[in-house]
């Protein structure tokens, strides 16, 4: 796998540190990958488009910042107005379906949805919309394995909250996969 | 010596350069941490916070960056091992002390996470711009160590390696760590403790009659005792003879500060570090530091697929100065190119060391992000015409 | 000039302080009459009294006259920064908190450029006994205005006169947390003796300010006359209040001096606060260090 930089975005209080956090724990401790993430500090961490950057790669990551995401996550419409003009070409995007109007869409771009906040408050914590997020992003990439992403989710989610967290894990994953079925020319190489 | 167990998070973590910092701090046995916050440090006295009541250790929050750099040096001469922690405002404040642990040979650990600057400048991002005040920023002629990580593993690794200099050679140790790398998460392996190498201060127990605090032996570096131990020991930032105590005298000046300078100076083959990659036969060598040395490696390759012979010289101590390898290499290459987060520090250095013999390329950069390798390869490139 | 000020240049071998004192550092570089020998002397008659180990005692001082203090005792001592005293005491005490740490240092020192320290570590109660000579002025570098210079006194830097409001120290130190404040002149050895082992004996932020002449620079620019005038002016304008509400205790020029102790009350030092916090909330999983577990052993 070559260098791949991720980009999750949404607003406060969404838990997109924390999922960018997971990824690259997955990938760096589960998964024998290489993961670097940047945190963005300031005044500027605490607005409306709050984002984390990550670089999943099998070499060592030399470069930490990410020039040009070819994966994005992005969970509100501020956060897709800012940040999709940086997508790669032919990159992925996932969004969240009600958050997210996904108008103007560039064209090379292999987009997919999906209703995270539904199904998160369907399993009763709409918090759990990130980790949702995150099982969907794993199931339509290859950034990180389902096991390693589960083992992450595991450690990094407050003590007690484990199972909710793998219910929503799995909901994302599962909803990832069905889509994936029907538009299998989509997944990232 | 190896680390004490108890302090040792053994395993594979997903964490910050910040986080990785203490860790190591606590691995090489320091249990005395005075801090002040400050952006982009704060987390590493965070987390000593966090984990301090569990290992035995005791972490004040001193009301300034002054109190915190002398409270560390009490706590050595009480004896602990100690570190601050800070970025460039609280650094610039901590200058004097850095001057009296040279000056009392009070073994401690200053982390400056660098930040841009001058003054307030940009809090949350980063620079190399302190390299040369973590040299020469107290008055007067001393020498220190510098030490500079470029990943959360190093800022473990290398957090360890500084206290044990600092216990070795009985001198403030820097570690010159940045913003991008104090915040960068990536996985950081902690060993067992046993796999953990930690020096500790020589110390003397021969009998208190003959005990002359700052004598020494031929490697320059005077044993050391702690406050209550009953040696009545006298330490003082003025100049001093061998027991400790005051002496205005011209020769008496000359003799300390001369030992304060050759005790690293004898010993600097011993504690320069910095790792080389196809330096052999290259016509180009970028010398970088810290997260710069990983901003480089782009360019380097770039300017490889061009057809360019292009070595790369990572300092990793950048205090002292491999002062012979560069001459060295000087003689046998065409240019080196010097990439700095600052508009051009470390490369005063390098030109003084290649004295003419070769083409010296600064590629500064006010700090705030990092370089674009675009810009280290078109210094690369530039480096070589009219060689 | 009253006896004591000589008991230390004029030691004779037999002199029972000279065990408290580095002799081979004699002769020391104060002035003739100047008021700080007087004050070690009392100092040392409070450690003989004290019962104190004086292996475990160490003294700490800034820059300025009164740091040259540490460097005379034979304890151990350090002549830190200027200002700097009490943080380099902080970090000793908190590493070996079995130590008795005394910071010896000046009015300058420790009220101006050290003054940020002074009033933190009063309010944390930090076990350390803060013992300062004030000599209204700053002696080493040639008597220039400090923050205890009284309004219409004479320093270097006011050569005019100052008019800069000065602080009321006792005042300083009870208003930030300290849990002993006196104040005495060179002149009341037996009182200053007797409160110096006081302070020595509390646990927590102890301050003692004495009155000290400054005969070269302080008493000759304001036509005080020589130390022993100075001495009797003390003698003459002093009114012990103890208890007195520290108020009111301010100093005038050559107005009336209120000496006394002021104030005595007990509340937790840091590190018991920090032992007894940590203690309930994580119970045995709070391992402090070795040497405040021994000490906090001892004392239970
Ligand atoms: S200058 Fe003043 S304070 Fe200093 S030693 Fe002389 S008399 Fe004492």
């Amino acid at each position: 796998m070559p260098r791949n930089e991720i980009k999750i975005g949404g607003f406060g209080g969404q838990g997109v540190i924390l999922s960018g956090y997971i990824l690259g724990r997955a990938a760096s401790i589960y998964d024998s990958k290489y993961a670097t993430m940047i945190q963005a500090f300031g005044p500027e961490a605490r607005g409306s488009a709050c984002s984390a950057q990550l670089i999943i790669s099998d070499e060592p990551i030399s470069y930490p910042y990410i020039v040009a995401p070819n994966v994005m996550v992005l969970m509100s419409q501020e956060a897709y107005s800012k940040f999709t003009p940086e997508l790669a070409p032919g990159g992925i995007l996932l969004t969240e379906e009600d958050l997210v109007v996904t108008h103007n869409l560039r064209a090379d771009v292999r987009h997919f949805s999906i209703p995270a906040t539904r199904i998160a408050e369907e399993l009763g914590k709409r918090l759990v919309l990130n980790i949702v997020m995150l099982g969907f992003a794993t199931a339509l990439t290859n950034l990180v394995g389902r096991d390693a992403a589960r083992n992450a989710v595991k450690v990094s989610v407050p003590k007690g909250t484990e199972e909710l967290n793998f219910a929503a894990f799995e909901k994302g994953y599962e909803y990832g996969l069905q889509l994936l079925k029907k538009e299998p020319e989509k997944i990232l190489a | 010596m190896h680390a004490d167990p108890i302090g040792v998070l053994t395993g594979a973590h997903f964490i910050d350069g910040d986080h990785a910092c203490s860790e190591g701090a606590i691995a090489a046995g320091c249990r005395f941490v005075a801090g002040y916050p400050i952006t982009p440090s704060t987390e590493v006295v965070e987390r000593i916070a966090e984990r301090f009541p569990f290992v035995g250790g005791v972490f004040i929050q001193m009301e300034d960056e002054i109190a915190s750099s002398i409270a560390i040096q009490g706590a050595v001469w009480g004896g602990k091992k100690a570190m601050t922690v800070t970025s460039g405002p609280g650094f610039s404040l901590m200058m004097e002390h850095i001057g009296l642990a040279a000056m009392t040979e009070t073994p401690c650990v200053f982390v400056d996470v660098q930040r841009a600057g001058p003054s307030t400048g940009l809090p949350t991002m980063p620079a190399q711009g302190d390299m040369m005040q973590a040299r020469w920023g107290s008055h007067g002629d001393y020498q220190i160590i510098a030490i500079v990580p470029n990943s959360p593993q190093e800022c473990f690794d290398l957090t360890v390696h500084a206290f044990n200099l600092s216990e070795r050679y009985r001198v403030p140790v820097m570690m010159m760590m940045d913003e991008c790398v104090g915040h960068m998460i990536e996985r950081v392996v902690i060993p067992s403790a046993d796999k953990i190498e930690v020096h500790n201060r020589k110390v003397y127990d021969g009998p208190k009659e003959s005990y002359r605090a700052f004598e020494t032996g031929r490697d320059l570096i005077p044993s050391m005792v702690k406050a209550g131990d009953g040696y009545r020991i006298h330490v003082t930032g003025l100049t001093h003879d061998e027991k400790g105590y005051p002496d205005m005298s011209v020769s008496a000046q000359g003799k300390l500060v001369q030992r304060l300078m050759d005790k690293i100076r004898i010993h600097a083959d011993d504690i320069v570090m910095y790792k080389e990659e196809d330096v052999e036969g290259a016509d180009v060598v970028v010398v970088s530091f810290g997260i710069t040395s990983r901003t480089a490696i782009p360019a380097i390759e770039q300017a490889r697929a061009k057809g360019l012979k292009v070595g790369h010289l990572r300092l990793v101590v950048v205090w002292p100065f491999p002062e012979k390898r560069i001459r060295e290499l000087a003689g046998k290459v065409k240019s080196i190119v010097v990439p700095e987060l600052n508009m051009g520090q470390i490369v005063y250095e390098v030109e003084r060391c290649a004295a003419g013999k070769c083409n010296v390329v600064s590629v500064p950069h006010a700090g705030g992000t990092v370089h674009q390798p675009k810009d280290i390869l078109a210094a690369i490139e530039k480096s070589l015409r009219g060689t | 000039m009253p006896e004591e000020l000589y008991d230390i240049e004029t030691t004779i071998p037999s002199n029972p302080i000279e065990e408290f004192l580095r002799m081979d550092r004699m002769p020391h570089i104060w002035c003739p009459g100047c008021g700080i020998g007087t004050t070690v002397n009392c100092f040392v008659r409070a450690l003989q009294t004290s019962g104190l180990d004086l292996d475990k005692v160490a003294v700490v001082s800034g820059i300025g006259c009164t740091g040259r203090v540490a460097g005379y005792m034979n304890l151990d001592s350090f002549h830190t920064t200027h200002g700097r005293a009490i943080p380099f005491a902080t970090g000793l005490k908190l590493a070996n908190p079995g130590l008795k740490v005394v910071v010896y240092s000046g009015d300058g020192d420790l009220t101006a450029i050290g003054g940020n320290h002074f009033i933190h570590a009063a309010r944390r109660n930090m076990d350390l006994t803060v013992i300062l000579i004030n000599n209204m002025i700053y002696g080493m570098t040639g008597g220039q205005a400090a923050p205890t210079t009284p309004v219409g006194a004479t320093a270097s830097t006011t050569p005019h006169g100052n008019f800069e409001e000065t602080f009321n120290l006792p005042f300083l130190a009870e208003s930030c947390g300290a849990v002993y404040v006196a104040r005495w002149t060179a002149h009341h050895v037996r009182h200053l003796t007797k409160s110096i082992k006081e302070a020595l004996a509390k646990k927590g932020f102890s301050f003692v300010e004495i009155l000290a002449p400054c005969p070269t620079l302080y008493s000759r620019r304001n036509k005080l006359g020589d130390g022993l005038d100075q001495m009797e002016f003390y003698r003459d304008n002093s009114e012990i209040k103890n208890g007195a509400d520290t108020k009111s205790v301010t100093l005038d020029f050559q107005g009336k001096i209120t000496v006394g102790k002021f104030v005595d009350k007990e509340r937790p030092t840091y590190i018991e606060a920090m032992n007894q916090h940590y203690q309930k909330k994580f119970g045995d999983r709070y391992v402090p260090s070795d040497e405040i577990r021994k000490l906090s052993h001892a004392q239970e």
